[in-house]
């Protein structure tokens, strides 16, 4: 495939991308080490606790993410009109992270729900978190839904920055709905200005998983996001063929008639 | 800019009025949906009571839904939108006219549902400055997020799909509020309905604010 501006673009690997998933992968299993082995049981969760190794950061991730998604949405809004490209890598970036913290929000509620089931004997419960944080998903994935409708990508792009700008004022209410409301839920467990719920080995594990976690999803921010640019390039070169089969075949002008559905 | 947004308001009262769609088709479904709600129930009139407020803003969600598509609808077809903004008219007063428009149309779906839930599921109001405010509260909140993400679907081949799939999780904290306000005012709730009413307020405040800002690009190239 060759990009618009002559380059070859076959795959969307790099060096540094494919030391970064070796990173990745190596980090997840020495987490996966310290979260199933190293680590002791909880004295009042049990082995469950191990579950929160993977949950917990998973929501930070999802946290980290859609704030990219809105940081990037704002840029491409106020720098876009600028720029040549109108800012699309912004937009780009914006769809690429946002379509990992939909992902790990939805790990975060599988998990969730495994947690739930040993610990509190079901899967859900209609709890101020949970509740929220399905909310959240719900919203991204129509943010997602957005950005995957036929229409002009900047046109597109424009308004779905404004929709994740405004999507993100879930994330604090997902934070402290624990806080705010009386919630099944436990507080968080790790908090800025409070004493940590969890010390020792557990603390650790779960800082480490943190980092671990974190390699995976910029692996696959960078991943989608050359993803997306293929894409941009195959619909452009698609549109340019089909222009100049048109004009090679000297067909008559296209009428308005012929878009009608 | 308050004469545009009410030119613009006047503008799609004045097509609802002469179409009557909110009356003739959107109101007598609402009512259809607050009847199945009863087969739903099996007509258990203390589950019906206990349950009027949320029943009552699940079926103005949906009756509504269907007016905030038909208000960008109108605008859509024929390019009303590129006319609208030829006309140098502020976004910000298309945006405040559209949501007054959809404020008083959801205004009237609720005075229809409102005294029906009171005869059919045989509800009493305790509290009539609440149930008025919360519902003001609620409509207002429908009414602004309704106009911001109409806007977003609007021009789009699958708006009709796309439309609630955006729409309902950001209600969704309205519909919280307002069932949580809404029992209270019923008296089948002790509770601090003022505060979900505050709720509700202080969502509508929130979106205006992001529509007022967020409408110009909206309409750009829409």
């Amino acid at each position: 495939m060759t990009s618009a501006k002559g380059r070859s673009v076959k795959m969307t690997a790099t060096p540094f991308t494919r030391a970064l998933g070796f990173l990745a992968l190596a980090a997840v299993a020495v987490m996966a080490l310290l979260g199933l082995v190293v680590s002791p049981p909880d004295v009042v969760q049990g082995e469950a606790v191990r579950m929160l190794y993977l949950h917990v950061p998973a929501i930070w991730i999802a946290y980290g993410s859609f704030a990219v998604t809105s940081v990037s949405s704002l840029l491409f809004l106020r720098r876009g009109k600028r720029r040549e490209d109108k800012g699309r890598h912004y937009d780009r970036l914006g769809g690429a992270a946002a379509e990992v913290g939909v992902l790990f929000t939805g790990v975060t509620l599988i998990t969730g729900m495994l947690w739930g089931k040993v610990t509190w004997g079901t899967y859900w419960q209609w709890d101020a978190r949970l509740t929220t944080t399905v909310l959240l998903f719900v919203t991204y994935l129509g943010y997602l839904a957005l950005r995957r409708l036929p229409a002009d990508p900047v046109v597109r792009g424009r308004r779905a920055a404004i929709m994740a700008l405004i999507s993100f004022i879930n994330v604090p209410i997902v934070h402290y709905s624990v806080d705010w409301w009386r919630t099944l839920h436990q507080k968080a467990s790790l908090s800025v200005g409070r004493r940590p719920e969890i010390t020792g080995e557990m603390y650790w594990t779960l800082l480490y998983s943190a980092v671990a976690v974190t390699f995976v999803a910029v692996w696959l921010v960078t991943h989608r996001y050359r993803v997306i640019r293929l894409e941009e390039i195959r619909d452009e070169e698609m549109l340019t063929a089909l222009i100049s089969q048109r004009v090679s075949q000297d067909l008559p002008p296209v009428s308005d008639g012929d878009f009608d559905e | 800019m308050l004469p545009e947004a009410l030119l613009i308001a006047r503008k799609d009262l004045k097509i609802e009025m002469r179409s009557k769609v909110a009356l003739g088709q959107v109101a007598p479904l609402a009512l259809l949906i607050l009847v199945i709600f009863a087969f739903a129930l099996d007509a258990n009139s203390m589950l019906l009571k206990l349950g009027a407020g949320g029943l009552f803003w699940i079926s103005a969600l949906y009756g509504g839904t269907m007016l905030v598509q038909r208000s960008f609808d109108l605008e859509s077809e024929d390019g009303n939108f590129d006319a609208l903004r030829m006309s140098n008219i502020d976004p910000s007063a298309i945006f405040l006219g559209k949501t007054l428009a959809l404020f008083v149309q959801i205004g009237i779906l609720e005075l229809v549902i409102g005294p029906a839930i009171l005869i059919l599921y045989e509800t009493q109001v305790s509290d009539w400055l609440l149930l008025l405010l919360a519902a003001v509260a609620g409509t207002l909140a429908f009414a602004v997020c309704g106009v911001l993400w109409g806007v977003m679907a609007s021009g789009l081949r699958v708006r009709t799909t796309l439309l609630p799939l955006l729409l309902v999780p950001v209600l969704s904290p309205v519909l919280l509020a307002g069932s949580r306000a809404f029992e209270t005012a019923l008296g089948v709730r002790a509770g601090d309905g003022w505060t979900w009413t505050g709720l509700m307020f202080v969502i509508a405040s929130l979106h205006t604010a992001v529509g007022l800002g967020a409408f110009g690009f909206l309409l750009e190239e829409g």
